[in-house]
């Protein structure tokens, strides 16, 4: 069904709930729905930005019906921080990356539910999918958000951009009992904060003619990437709207903020010329963990070493990477993070080898604890057949703990990932 | 004070010192080099404080004192000044001002009070000898590229200067890795040294010791303690802490029995490992090594960037053996090599290769294999 020609004068408009393109009117003509979409350029955009609506939380509701109308938080235990707070708690001030003890104290009677990250994963997976029959070009940012670049789509499905994504979002709930909200914009930038604004079954449209009245009077804080200790080098400038940011000259603002500067310039006038890439090479793989309790027993972090190197490794392997940088991240008590690296000789993808240059990481750290949390990661990604060609001298046993790795990686590969472990990872 | 000093003299003196001082440092009294002037010599003293380079030299001295001032701002100074030049340093000891004047320039350079200027504790020496510095420069040449920049194994960062057992008696020796080769150099043993205990001499000392070797003439005394290296000639004294770490025992890892045995021209060889190497991009360049009777074949295949080979006539009488390298630690080894041809000593395609000039035991080099 091509859309049909649009008499003049007329607002392009779009029912959500039976897909119908027709022009102006607060109700749909063909099923009365009031869920509408009219926007001058509602037809012609096709940059989008997809969020699923408290994406844990709603699967979790979904999954067990008893928690429907009770507030649910997802997060970590007593001292895990909440990863995702349904709409229920989100009204008693909940908040993601909220300390859970602080959560629980604004809504005491919501449920707490250990993040089932498997579920997450295939239930995103899914939804991908959905997405890949609208695009070749898909970018997703996490398991619940992703831009899409629909241009020249239309003809391909008979439907412009936003038809589609209506019906992305009807499929979701029809098929996978969810929501989620869609920002449709003319670059990423715009589609990201788009699909942001009236959350949840959200579905927003910025257009070309209206970007600058826009962003005018709103906070520089919506972009993304700036963060509290960007917002307050700013804040120092006098910058907290855009029209502010308008004041500045792009030498002004490179000088004062370097490379940010020149993305600020730009993003000011509502221009981002970044594309939606389906593959964005990962630059680092990296895993932390949460303590139960502060802890500076080297016996205790050596133990979360092994097990985070080894959970980094498994991931490098599974995607034959190797890395050439190890970082070491720790986090003290008072929540100052220590962060340490260093560049190997050459990339390594083994486990016995990044745990170990991140001990003598921790070991030059000293004693700084206790800490509450400690990170390995991998970063300077190469491919794994450049990594771990050249022994080490003075270590002439790292051969034997290499071939044992590889050969305990086939064990687990087989039999499951607790087939065989080290003494070392039960600490 | 106030002084007159010949511009290349001072040149060599701030010189010294301004390589000394650390470029980025919280402690401003660091980057500056102390000034004393007194009877007919002017003191240069730098120092990070693990380092201490103190120049002893001739000047007209009008006015005896002392002050601080920034060592490289002097030394672009002086650089600048026109060669032959007869150079004025005067202060007069209130301002917190250096004057330098040199015919028609003048400067006027801040100072920090000399008492806030670190000097290193003196420390007793348990051992004193004297070498020449042709020997110490070859101890320290033929090691040094070998060193490890790695911190985590900071007990590498530095060259082992110690007394060792050799097949002629004991010797003086320095050892240096950084885990993927090994530079192990001996000299006889000079009178006195036989006591010394073993030091790890870091990095930055081996360079700035290199300054004082280059007269083949000079004979440099050397002071070891457990904690402390000392080197001087008459005019440079050069004090440095050495790193606090043990050595690894390097013994074990010289191969004893590789038996396949490849001599060649040192020279050739490192000019054909260049060109070949040349294709590949990446930061480790493998260089694979194909032995047959007298014929060694290298090649390189860089599956982006291209493929090359190179033949060699050698002298090789052993089976078949294709071993691979990272390019630039051949050609670094091969470098070494002066006089006589270069030795390989092989076992396996993965076991440490040997390598030593002629039948020269005195220098022995161990390089790691690399899969390719």
């Amino acid at each position: 069904m091509p859309p049909r020609p649009l008499n003049d004068g007329l607002m392009p408009s779009l029912c959500r709930e039976c897909l119908h393109v027709y022009g102006d009117g607060s109700r749909c003509p063909q099923c009365r729905s009031p869920r509408i979409i009219a926007h001058p350029e509602l037809l012609d955009l096709s940059i989008a930005h997809m969020d699923c609506d408290a994406f844990y939380a709603s699967v979790e509701k979904r999954d067990n019906p008893e928690l429907v109308d009770k507030p649910v938080i997802i997060g970590g235990g007593r001292r895990g921080v909440v990863s995702t707070a349904c709409y229920i708690a989100r009204i008693k001030g909940v908040r993601s990356a909220m300390p859970m003890f602080q959560a629980l104290r604004l809504c005491p009677e919501a449920v707490v539910i250990k993040p089932r990250g498997s579920v997450y994963t295939e239930v995103s997976r899914q939804i991908r999918a959905m997405m890949d029959e609208m695009t070749p070009i898909v970018e997703p940012l996490s398991l619940d958000e992703a831009f899409m670049d629909l241009s020249g789509t239309a003809k391909l499905h008979g439907a412009p951009p936003a038809v589609m994504l209506a019906r992305l979002v009807k499929r979701m709930q029809d098929e996978l009992g969810l929501t989620g909200s869609i920002g449709l914009s003319h670059n990423k930038f715009l589609a990201k904060i788009a699909s942001d604004l009236d959350k949840p079954r959200g579905f927003s449209v910025i257009g070309k003619a209206e970007t600058a009245d826009f962003l005018r009077d709103k906070p520089v804080r919506m972009i993304w990437g700036v963060g509290t200790a960007a917002q307050a080098g700013l804040d120092r400038a006098g910058i907290h709207t855009f029209a502010d940011l308008l004041r500045w000259d792009k030498t002004d603002l490179q000088a004062r903020f370097g490379s940010m500067g020149t993305r600020l310039y730009h993003l000011a006038r509502g221009e981002d010329r970044r594309r939606v890439s389906a593959r964005t090479p990962i630059k680092s793989i990296s895993n932390e963990t949460t303590f139960f309790e502060d802890t500076a027993s080297v016996d205790l972090l050596d133990g979360h070493l092994w097990r985070l190197a080894e959970k980094v490794t498994d991931r490098a392997k599974a995607r034959d990477l190797a890395g050439r940088v190890v970082v070491l991240k720790l986090k003290r008590a008072n929540h100052s993070l220590i962060s340490r690296r260093v560049s190997l000789r050459e990339p390594t993808q083994m486990a016995d080898r990044l745990y170990r240059t991140a001990r003598g990481l921790l070991d030059q750290v000293g004693n700084e604890g206790p800490y509450r949390l400690i990170g390995v990661g991998l970063s300077e990604l190469t491919p794994a057949g450049k990594a771990d060609l050249t022994p080490d001298l003075l270590d002439p046993n790292a051969a034997k703990r290499d071939r044992a790795e590889r050969a305990s990686d086939a064990i687990r590969e087989k039999f499951g990932k607790d087939a065989i472990r080290k003494g070392r990872s039960l600490r | 004070m106030k002084i007159s000093i010949e511009r290349g003299t001072l040149l060599k003196a701030v010189g010294q010192a301004q390589s000394v001082v650390e470029r980025r440092n919280t402690i401003p009294i660091l980057a500056n080099v102390l000034i004393e002037a007194d009877g007919d010599t002017v003191t240069f003293r730098a120092t990070d404080l693990d380092i201490e380079v103190v120049d002893k030299v001739p000047a007209m001295i009008e006015r005896a004192g002392s002050t601080t001032v920034s060592a490289v701002t002097l030394h672009e100074i002086v650089r600048k000044l026109p060669d032959g030049a007869l150079v004025a340093l005067s202060d007069d000891g209130t301002a917190g001002r250096l004057t330098v004047e040199a015919g028609r320039s003048n400067f006027s350079l801040a100072t920090l009070p000399k008492e806030d200027f670190p000097v290193m504790a003196s420390s007793e020496y348990s051992s004193n000898f004297a070498a020449p510095a042709p020997v110490l420069r070859r101890l320290f040449d033929k090691s040094k590229f070998a060193i490890s920049t790695e911190e985590t194994r900071y007990y590498l960062n530095g060259v082992y200067m110690h007394v060792a057992d050799a097949e002629g008696g004991k010797v003086l020796r320095c050892v240096a890795t950084d885990g993927h080769r090994l530079a192990r150099i001996d000299a006889d043993l000079p009178d006195g040294a036989a006591e010394m205990p073993g030091v790890i001499v870091p990095r930055k000392t081996v360079g700035e010791l290199r300054k004082l070797l280059d007269d083949d003439d000079t004979t440099i005394a050397v002071s070891v303690s457990e904690t402390k290296v000392r080197f001087a000639t008459p005019e440079i004294t050069l004090t440095s802490k050495v790193i606090d770490g043990t050595f690894p025992d390097y013994t074990r890892v010289i191969p004893q029995n590789n038996t396949r045995k490849l001599e060649l021209d040192a020279a050739e060889f490192a000019k054909a490992v260049d060109r070949v190497a040349t294709v590949s991009s990446e930061r480790s360049r493998a260089v694979k090594l194909s032995l047959d009777e007298d014929r060694l074949v290298l090649s390189v295949n860089a599956p982006d960037a291209g493929a090359a080979e190179e033949e060699l006539a050698v002298a090789y009488g052993d089976e078949r053996l294709e071993i691979g390298f990272n390019a630039k630690y051949l050609l670094e080894i091969a470098s070494q090599v002066d006089r006589e041809n270069a030795v390989f000593m092989f076992n396996s395609s993965g076991d440490p290769t040997l390598m030593r000039e002629g039948n020269d035991p005195s220098a022995v080099y161990v390089v790691m294999p690399m899969r390719v």
